[in-house]
């Protein structure tokens, strides 16, 4: 395989991460809620997964059960901290933004402490071969590509189909942009919420049990998962709110993310050690440059949910 | 009391919002929320906390941990309020934009960028005299800072563009910056070193204690900031902005330059604070030196509902926890990050009680109206002229502070008005 190649399927990979968490923030955007707590949610994601891991990836279950228990551990502990997030935001009415941050200091700070305990053999170095199957066998980077990457394919192929051909979409897309007249309709706008805001951080979370267990072998992978959360928050603007942009986006983001580390290979590219960090900032110039424009052309169906960071209370007019 | 007749047809709950609770109400329910959050924590930690667990009677070290992490020598007490000054110096610098609701979270970015100002400049003007050279220190970081918010309040003006998204990305660009400015000052990668540690060249002077430069200049600045924001007329240009864009034009207020000018003072606050700490406290900088203080400012100014002096308290709050967290990790021996662990609950808690501080729970009156012992004749007062009032204070946001209508004696009255009639 040649070396762009590898390169190109690795940086899809990584990008896979972001794939996770920009889609649950997708879909708990579109209820009108912005939640500045993924970064948390995602290292609570990677340390449920973990913990069960830790506990049954030594044991002799077939390898696709420690994978399924894996997955339902990570979405289980994320959506357990959406629920606080949406019981804050959506029945005490909280800021969104403080909530949200607040979710953001708890997750990492319970991650390092839950982490510090589990053993790195358990968790990562037996059960990630379970991870691997499609691919298992190839030396190439193609063998990342593993079960939880056609997975989050599949949740954002799903959430795409969910948020735009079915009546359940279009009733939560109503809400997110304007909740009183989806009331006034008839919707359950508190359930809608409730739902989106859950699933949504469950699926977010499962980028961190992707990243620390499937994508990177490494022990200290986790402490680099908050720094994705914020990119992941990022890619929902990149994509403009529409879960197959994520996509591309994902890949993008982690075609320049790893461009620093493999601009050296270029031959034809003097670099330093020096440019480095310069190569780093790209995703995130990308973004600015991908608000700007879209909020200059100011295009209607490329902006937020209208309601976006609001709460709602039925009883206001 | 016709809906009362028809089953179910009324919500076992509704809410409504409270137009006014007394300070101190308000102030109980907030010590609830903590003393409850105390509780959690310490369940949490017990769970968490293996020591802790295999001795449960340690639990009051548990929480012993909490006063001795501030207060437990002088030294440790000037590092309290050393800690609590320059994470008040940044929700301070945040508190303008937020009154403007702006919601600047880069507030990380603009200090770090207001360090590195005040190191390049300590470092090019070594052979300067101190004064000099502190002064040329202070206007770098406030330039750093004002640009670093400058930007994102530009497109906001112009082009309305999303303001919390465009800071939080300025922060990650500020990292690297700062990142790529280290290699190139220590092109080897290693840790930059304390900068003009022989001459003390831009360093603030000790007066009485390291720190007590700092605390001054805080307290200082949080008295003017006070002041700024609810008498002056650049105050009040920022709360009209904050409330509604389109009064704001209406009485010709221009928006654009209220932004502009209230992002201008935000960033250069946290070039302040970047200066204090580029030359009070580090004397070196590194791309996390500003260690998500940025963020906690954020909660720090919300909690306060955004007044500068109730920021003390908030601030004090903060620091107190995260410090007496640390404590914890030290005595009970806990990897990982307690204080974070910690703060988030007790957080969780005091956003919580907002809630019970905004809107009042009513639950459905009881359907046995003919138990009604109280035949009296109730005085019944005018209350169309109350309803107006609070119709009104509906459309606020924040906790309203009109005193005229007083939301629950109202709601009695109106009952007792219901019952009589259905006698």
């Amino acid at each position: 395989m040649p070396d762009w190649l590898n390169i190109l399927i690795d940086s899809i990979a990584f990008g896979a991460t972001f794939m996770f968490g920009s889609t649950g923030e997708i879909i708990t955007e579109k209820s009108g809620h912005l939640n500045l707590g993924i970064p948390g949610i995602m290292c609570m994601g990677g340390a449920g997964g973990c913990l069960m891991l830790n506990l049954i990836g030594t044991s002799n279950m077939p390898g696709i059960l420690i994978v399924l228990l894996g997955i339902i551990a990570s979405f289980a502990s994320a959506a357990l901290m959406g629920l606080i997030y949406s019981f804050l935001t959506i029945t005490l009415r909280c800021n969104q933004n403080v909530t949200g941050l607040t979710l953001t200091t708890f997750g990492t700070g319970l991650m390092m402490t839950l982490m510090a305990k589990a053993s790195q053999t358990k968790y990562l170095n037996i059960p990630k071969k379970y991870f691997r199957f499609p691919f298992a066998d190839r030396t190439d980077s193609l063998q990342k590509l593993g079960i939880m990457f056609f997975l989050v394919i599949a949740i954002i192929i799903l959430a795409w189909f969910i948020l735009n051909k079915t009546k359940m979409g279009l009733n939560l897309k109503a809400v997110g942009e304007n909740p009183a007249t989806a009331d006034a309709a008839g919707i359950n706008v508190i359930r809608y919420k409730y739902l989106a805001t859950t699933i949504g951080a469950g699926i977010s979370g499962l980028g961190g049990l992707y990243y620390i267990v499937d994508y990177s072998a490494s022990g200290e992978a986790y402490k680099s998962l908050e720094a994705y959360g914020w990119l992941s928050i990022a890619l929902v603007i990149f994509a403009l709110w529409r879960p197959l942009r994520t996509i591309a986006g994902s890949i993008l983001f982690g075609v320049l993310f790893s461009f620093s580390s493999y601009v050296t290979l270029i031959p034809f590219i003097e670099t330093t050690l020096k440019t480095k960090p310069i190569l780093q900032m790209l995703p995130y110039i990308a973004t600015i440059i991908i608000l700007i424009v879209s909020s200059i052309k100011n295009k209607k169906e490329n902006q937020p949910p209208s309601s976006l960071g609001l709460s709602y209370f039925r009883e206001d007019r | 009391m016709k809906v009362n007749n028809e089953k179910h047809n009324e919500p076992l709950i509704h809410l409504t919002r409270r137009a006014y609770m007394s300070p101190w109400k308000a102030l109980g329910i907030r010590g609830i929320a903590i003393v409850a959050s105390l509780i959690v924590s310490g369940i949490v930690a017990f769970i968490l906390i293996e020591k802790l667990s295999a001795n449960p009677e340690r639990i009051f070290d548990f929480y012993k941990c909490f006063i001795d992490g501030s207060f437990s020598s002088e030294g440790m007490a000037w590092k309290f309020f050393k800690n609590v000054a320059i994470l008040l110096c940044i929700a301070l610098a945040l508190t303008p934009a937020f009154r403007m609701r702006f919601w600047n979270i880069g507030a990380e970015g603009q200090v770090l960028m207001g360090m590195l100002g005040a190191i390049a400049v300590a470092k090019a003007g070594a052979s300067l005299p101190n004064w000099l050279v502190l002064i040329l220190m202070f206007l770098a970081a406030v330039l750093f800072g004002i640009v670093w918010a400058g930007i994102p309040a530009l497109f906001k003006a112009f082009f309305n563009t999303n303001e919390t998204l465009f800071t939080l990305m300025m922060n990650y660009v500020a990292t690297y910056f700062v990142s790529y400015m280290l290699l190139v000052w220590v092109p080897s990668g290693n840790a930059m070193g304390i900068v003009n540690q022989d001459t003390h060249i831009g360093w603030l002077p000790t007066v009485i204690h390291n720190y007590f430069l700092i605390i001054m200049a805080v307290l200082i600045l949080t008295g003017i900031l006070f002041v700024y924001l609810n008498y002056t007329k650049h105050g009040y240009e920022i709360s009209v902005v904050g409330e509604s864009n389109n009064t704001a034009r209406y009485i010709g207020i221009n928006v654009k330059k209220v932004i502009l000018r209230t992002m201008i003072l935000s960033g250069a606050l946290c070039g302040v604070a970047g200066f204090l700490m580029a030359s009070g406290l580090d004397h070196s900088i590194t791309s996390t030196s500003v260690n998500g203080q940025g963020f906690t400012a954020i909660m720090v100014s919300w909690l306060a509902n955004f007044n500068p002096l109730i920021m003390i308290a908030t601030s004090g709050l903060i620091v107190f926890l995260d410090m007496g967290g640390s404590k914890i990790s030290e005595v009970f021996d806990v990897r990982g990050a307690m204080p974070n662990i910690i703060i988030g609950i007790i957080l969780f808690f005091i956003i919580g009680c907002e809630f019970f501080i905004r809107y009042k729970i009513n639950f459905r009156k009881k359907e046995t109206v003919a138990t009604n012992s109280n035949p009296e004749p109730v005085p019944v007062p005018v209350t169309d002229n109350q309803e107006a009032n609070t119709e009104e204070s509906n459309d606020e946001d924040e906790m309203p502070e009109i005193e005229s209508s007083d939301e629950e004696t109202n709601e009695e009255t109106d009952e007792e008005t219901n019952k009589k009639e259905d006698n």
